[in-house]
């Protein structure tokens, strides 16, 4: 496994070809693809403790394309990108996990999924009690504990 | 040299903190080494916008990703099951679910019933007073007079049942099986000086709330003020003996690494049921060659897991996603043998009221539901927030080939030799999963679910280690007697899940702190002549 602890340009270059086969733009949903700069600012600055897997993974996705592959012709580009999600094992599940977990907590993606652009603590949600008349039944059907000797 | 300790509590998770506080009240001196840190709530995930990613990194579950100075990585390559802990003063309170059941009364005798495994040398009433100080102490929510399950009787309202517990109350009535809100240790109104829960998510990697019950913001703060000395960033390796074969005092590495002797009058382990066999192989010596209360060999043997069987799906309602703590039901209807099943035992089941985004996403497309390309967005909006799923925790009986040893490589951060996990699952307990996913698959459909997917086992599903260290009368078939103390070292006492004869059907952390207040509560009987 490489020690390399950053990425080349020819890796983010990949990167962020292969984040726009993800998840690319969309006008339907007025959201960014994968491979916007914020987003992809955003993977590169947090890779961290992911970043040996993710450049296993493109060293995989390289080798696969044999070029850069967003050179590569469409059809050819998706063949490449339908083996590298079959071949690549923990090394493919990691970099396509890094692309989603950064794509979904940017606050266009979140405002276009209606969730609001906070943490969680300190406000919380709001969680209805419910109907609590449909334990009726089971209060209804009773039942037991299987006894112990 | 150190000043001896009247007791040494080598932990200060569930099971040392409850054991520690209970003991506070001899006005002995009382010392727990704990090989983790105090916590700090103003770092807990959901404190920040990358609250789920955290997940995968830093607050991942297993040990072994997070990687933090006070975890001991585990070998457990050999196990479809992966070790999950915390280490930290709270141990795995911390980071867990808050589901709270207790075992039942049948659990404890299982021999007799069933004629499988080993009947417990005590019962369930031996456990009931503790059980009731344990969640008064822990501080339970629920609904007191569930048909199915031992009574209870929750200091705290049940927790609301929400837009996910609705869908599965509804759907559960149509089956006709049965149902219950859980008991869990979330606060839902302000108790003990913990504020009521708000709703923050995903409770399993901590509480910033503290709205769940974790030791160190529960037991803790009691037993300190009480006398007990805490000693964190304190990492044990092993225990000595004396000429007589007692155990005399621990060797622990300090918070600057250097190594100290700990001399102690008694000593009581509660590492969990991994932790705790690799203390005592690791207290090998020339009078206990094969680890330190092993004349029986079982040190180590015996591992249950609890194999949870998953299936999940996604229906047209929206759930409550990550807007609520993760379980809020269960159900017993398949919790006791039926043989007509094809299996003897049975299985609990918890549901899950949903996930968060990010979640959703990277589970989703691992899982082969959620496209790459122009599609993502349409099933994204589809599956985001519309989860439901249901999990069999199913039974696992003791076995001798599932153990813990000695990894001969692996070694901590202190040169602590690490544990090895070898796991199997077992022929009754593969048919119990795929009985468990059949009907979870009929609820799933009732409550009209659809894009249904499984896991099976969850992998990283190894939260409750239990049987290593078993209890029993016989000190050939048991590593402990009935109330704690070890066949071979009269001072020393194991109080984790380890002891567990067998393991039950449910989450096991409720019967854990019972079993260490009852081991306390028999110290305390005995002091006079507690090492006759």
């Amino acid at each position: 496994m490489s020690e390399q602890l950053t990425l080349t340009p020819r890796q983010r270059q990949d990167l962020r070809a292969i984040a726009a086969m993800i998840i690319p733009p969309s006008e339907e949903y007025r959201v960014p693809g994968a491979d916007d700069d914020i987003i992809q600012a955003d993977i590169i600055a947090t890779l961290g403790r992911d970043t040996k897997q993710v450049v296993t993974a493109l060293d995989h996705l390289a080798r696969l394309a044999g070029m850069p592959l967003a050179d590569l012709e469409p059809a050819a580009r998706d063949g490449v990108a339908q083996q590298f999600r079959i071949s690549g094992g923990v090394a493919a599940a990691t970099l396509v996990r890094v692309v989603l977990q950064c794509y979904y907590r940017d606050d266009r993606v979140l405002g276009s999924l209606g969730l609001e652009l906070r943490a969680p603590f300190p406000k919380g949600h709001v969680l209805p009690d419910g109907d609590w008349t449909l334990l009726d039944p089971v209060k209804a059907r009773g039942g037991s504990l299987r006894r112990a000797p | 040299m150190k000043d001896p300790v009247d007791v040494l509590i080598i932990g200060a998770g569930a099971s040392g903190a409850a054991v520690a506080w209970s003991l506070a009240e001899t006005k002995m001196h009382i010392l727990c080494l704990e090989q983790g840190g105090w916590m700090n709530p103003a770092e807990y995930p959901s404190t920040g916008r990358d609250w789920e990613a955290k997940f995968y990194g830093e607050w991942s579950s297993s040990p072994n990703v997070r990687g933090r100075p006070e975890d001991y990585p585990i070998n457990d390559d050999n196990s479809p099951i992966k070790v999950v802990n915390y280490n930290a003063v709270g141990g795995s309170t911390v980071m867990y679910t808050a589901h709270w059941p207790r075992l039942h009364p049948s659990d404890f005798k299982v021999k007799t019933l069933d004629g499988v495994a080993d009947d417990w040398p005590i019962d369930y009433d031996a456990l009931t007073p503790f059980f009731e100080e344990n969640d008064r102490m822990m501080g339970t929510s629920g609904l007191s007079g569930d048909p199915r399950s031992p009574l209870t009787h929750p200091p705290m309202p049940q927790q609301p049942l929400g837009l996910s517990g609705a869908i599965i109350g509804k759907a559960m009535n149509k089956l006709g099986w049965h149902w219950w809100p859980s008991d869990t240790t979330v606060a839902t109104i302000d108790y003990e000086g913990r504020a009521r829960c708000i709703n923050l998510g995903h409770c399993t990697p901590a509480c910033a709330q503290g709205a769940k019950s974790s030791t160190d913001i529960t037991y803790w703060p009691h037993a300190i003020r009480a006398g007990v000395e805490l000693r964190t960033h304190c990492r044990v390796r092993e225990i000595t003996t004396d000429e007589n074969g007692m155990a005399s005092g621990v060797v622990y590495y300090d918070k600057d690494g250097v190594e100290q002797f700990q001399p102690a009058h008694v000593v009581i382990i509660a590492c969990n049921g991994v932790g705790t066999p690799r203390l005592l192989l690791n207290s090998a010596s020339g009078r206990f060659p094969n680890g330190l209360a092993n004349s029986s060999g079982l040190v180590g043997k015996n591992l249950m897991f609890h194999p949870y069987a998953q299936i999940y799906g996604f229906v047209k309602e929206p759930t409550d996603s990550n807007r609520a703590p993760p379980t809020c039901l269960w159900s017993k209807e398949f919790y006791d043998t039926d043989l007509s099943r094809g299996f003897v035992r049975g299985y609990g089941i918890q549901f899950g009221r949903g996930a968060g985004p990010v979640f959703e996403a990277v589970a989703s497309e691992q899982k082969g539901i959620l496209p790459w390309g122009a599609d993502h967005h349409r099933v994204f909006r589809k599956l985001n927030g519309h989860r439901l799923a249901v999990s069999a925790i199913c039974e696992d009986l003791p076995e001798e080939h599932n153990r813990v040893t000695l990894d001969p490589v692996l070694k901590d951060s202190h040169g602590i030799p690490a544990p090895k996990v070898d796991y199997m699952i077992s022929e009754n307990s593969r048919k119990m999963m795929e009985h468990g996913l059949a009907r979870g698959r009929e609820i799933l459909e009732t409550a009209g679910a659809t894009d249904i997917c499984i896991n099976n086992p969850i992998p990283w599903g190894g939260w409750h280690l239990l049987g290593t260290a078993r209890m029993g009368t016989d000190p050939e078939r048991s590593v402990v007697n009935e109330w704690g103390r070890a066949h071979d070292v009269k001072n020393l006492f194991i109080v984790d899940g380890s002891i567990f004869v067998t393991s039950g059907g449910v989450n096991p952390t409720s019967t854990i702190q019972a079993l260490a207040l009852y081991i306390a509560d028999q110290m305390k009987q005995r002091l006079a002549n507690l090492f006759e």
